[in-house]
């Protein structure tokens, strides 16, 4: 009994916070939009009895699902999205492993001071770090300043409101994501391992690629994972960093939400954009087994 | 017995595998091995013994190329080698915790140097397979490391690096993870296979047991320096030093003055009497020397014994180890000397306990006279 209560804790707070979440999400992409309030329909109502509830559900249907399959505004944007957090993944694993490589190569009194450097952005609040980047970025920014300042270019160059301010601001945001656990492994390396390998004849190159790099993978799919799943549905920096044209689908269901106000249409792309994740999600997961497998 | 023993270092025309050449390693301010030379012969199985932190790793990781020495240097088979990088080296170690990659199956950890090397892809198998066969562990092949115990990775670990057959395998401690008993077994394993391979050895250990066991000659090491090196006969009963006469085994030290000075025998008077010992050079009287005598080698009995030595005293305390008992008998207040006897009857009354008052002998050859 007591077992039960003590197993069924998490559960229930999964179902409180994921599960009736989803469900009411769920229900809502099922829905019709409705100038009302809330503003869709039908809403359930308990005092009708099982013919209110039969009534209620004979009003469900997939349409929003179908407008989401002819609109290519949709099918579009998941795939930018995809592609965005893909090709931003890819770089922040090109820059934050050397970062890593580099903090688990210090000396150890000046990791603790590394690490600490790595994570003190977020003491700031995220949105003021993406203001910030504004300031940086756009065309009277501190960067187009001083780089007219130095010659370099004639004229201001257009960096805010295109995806490569998206990139950077993405890069910059989810960099500490891909360098934790890629360091955490690193650190773990017995250096022993390096030395063997060049006892055994690699040079220093080939002994980072016959061992260094197989042996951080763990941590490099954890990084990778935990910079991409975020990305593909993040809305604040293309929001404030990207022009109109930057397509992303966080982008697309906060103006379902909040200009079109149509509930429904914004629910079933967040439902879909759920489906699309799971399966990274489930990937992930399975590896994380797999690497503690490894480690018993 | 063998007609020609192996004893090259005996041999003034042969010419060593290794040379250390007055090698300094200094890191900062520490000096790890101290203008040290040495010679190691092939063929030999060497072993490095001392204490923690005497220099035995760093001497060793100079030779593997993970260290170069600050001073000095170390020739193989009469080149230099303090420029020549780990991975050219005809050299290779085998590592006290193995580092067996993780990554790989066992087969793939043995072949992981012959890839690298300029052997053919075709002979790679069939080495790999001679290597798992040389350690039994041919139905393990497919394993991962953490899928075999403790033995047979340690026994993957020594197929791995003698893969490329270098001329000279390096081992840091390689039994330290063992338990007794396997650690005993495995030793001989280990001597088997330098002996079948031809391979000079070198091994590092703090345990002077096995040290004694596997090794040709013995260096024991102290403060960077090498203090005695020798046959692990010659280590034990001839030590060349106190620090060696008490490092190695157990011992009784006496220190004492020379009061006569024949030219084959030698008394020395110290806190409980007189001792007849024979020097190993004429010592001059008056000289401050150590008596230097293994507990095995004197004898317990309850009458005045017939020999060159005897002193009487009381049982202080008596250690009981299953096969011998180590008596501690005091011959002097506050001078306790340690007498061995070994329990070679079952259920036998002992002939002495506490308190009693026992006749310790030995004879005047039994001792060793140091001035070290």
């Amino acid at each position: 009994m007591r077992r039960a209560f003590i197993i069924s804790i998490p559960y229930l707070w999964l179902i409180a916070l994921f599960l009736i979440p989803f469900g009411i999400v769920f229900k809502l992409a099922l829905s019709d939009m409705a100038i009302s309030i809330p503003p869709y329909t039908p809403t359930l109502d308990i005092s009708g009895g099982w013919a209110g509830f039969k009534d209620f559900l004979s009003q469900l249907d997939m349409e929003n699902f179908i407008w989401l399959k002819e609109d290519n505004l949709y099918w579009k944007a998941y795939l930018s999205s995809v592609q965005i957090a893909f090709v931003s993944t890819l770089l922040t694993l090109l820059i934050g492993f050397p970062m890593a490589y580099g903090m688990a190569q210090a000396p150890k009194e000046w990791q603790a001071t590394l690490m600490m450097l790595i994570i003190l952005p977020f003491w700031t609040s995220f949105l003021i770090r993406i203001y910030a980047w504004m300031g940086i970025l756009s065309n009277e920014g501190f960067l187009n300043q001083f780089l007219l300042w130095t010659g370099i270019i004639g004229a201001p160059l257009q960096i805010i409101n295109t995806n490569l301010a998206v990139y950077i601001g993405i890069i910059y945001t989810y960099l500490p994501f891909m360098v934790l656990p890629i360091y955490a492994t690193l650190e773990k390396l017995d250096p022993s391992y390096l030395e063997a390998a060049e006892d055994l004849g690699c040079s220093r190159t080939q002994a980072f690629w016959a061992v260094t790099a197989p042996l951080s993978k763990p941590g490099v799919v954890a990084g990778c994972f935990l910079v991409f799943i975020p990305v593909v549905g993040e809305f604040v920096i293309p929001s404030l960093l990207g022009g109109s044209r930057t397509l992303m689908i966080g982008k697309v269901l906060w103006d379902e939400f909040f200009s079109n106000r149509d509930w429904p249409v914004a629910s079933a792309v967040a439902v879909i954009l759920l489906l699309i994740l799971v399966i990274p999600i489930i990937l992930f997961q399975k590896q994380q087994e797999r690497a503690q497998e490894a480690e018993t | 017995m063998s007609n020609d023993p192996f004893q090259p270092w005996e041999d003034p025309n042969a010419t060593p595998l290794i040379r250390f050449e007055n090698v300094t390693k200094r890191f900062g301010g520490f000096t790890a091995v101290d203008n040290l030379t040495l010679d190691i012969y092939e063929k030999e199985f060497f072993a490095l013994l001392g204490a923690s932190g005497c220099g035995k790793t760093t001497l060793m990781r100079m030779l593997a190329g993970f260290e170069r020495p600050t001073e000095g240097r170390i020739t193989l088979a009469g080149q230099d080698i303090s420029s020549v990088p780990v991975n050219k080296r005809d050299i290779n170690m085998m590592f006290q915790s193995y580092a067996l990659f993780p990554h790989l199956t066992v087969a793939d950890n043995i072949a992981f140097g012959l890839k690298r090397s300029d052997m053919p892809k075709s002979e790679i198998a069939g080495r790999v397979e001679e290597m798992l066969d040389m350690v039994q562990l041919s139905q393990f092949a497919k394993r991962k490391p953490h899928q075999i115990s403790g033995g047979q990775r340690q026994r993957v670990a020594l197929a791995r690096s003698l893969a490329k057959n270098p001329k000279v395998l390096l081992l840091d401690e390689p039994l330290a993870a063992l338990d007794k008993k396997l650690r005993q077994e495995t030793q001989f394993e280990l001597m088997d296979i330098q002996e079948k391979l031809g391979t000079t050895f070198m091994i590092v250990t703090h345990d002077q047991e096995e040290a004694m066991t596997v090794a040709s000659r013995v260096a024991v090491m102290n403060a960077g320096q090498i203090k005695q090196i020798a046959t692990p006969d010659a280590i034990y009963e001839r030590p060349n030093s106190t620090y060696v006469a008490d490092f190695i085994g157990e011992v009784n030290l006496i220190t004492g003055k020379i009061t006569s000075d024949t030219e084959k025998t030698c008394e020395i008077a110290w806190d409980g009497g007189m001792i007849t010992a024979q020097p190993r050079t004429k010592l001059a009287k008056g000289t401050e020397v150590c008596f230097a005598v293994r507990p095995e080698k004197i004898a317990i009995s309850a009458k005045k014994p017939n020999a060159a030595n005897a002193i009487q005293g009381k049982v202080h305390d008596i250690a009981y180890l299953g096969n011998i008992s180590t008596y501690y008998v005091e011959v002097a207040p506050g001078q306790i000397i340690k007498a061995q006897l070994a329990n070679d009857r079952r259920l036998s009354r002992r002939s002495f306990t506490w308190e009693d008052p026992v006749w310790l002998s030995w004879t005047d050859t039994a001792g060793i006279v140091l001035t070290e």
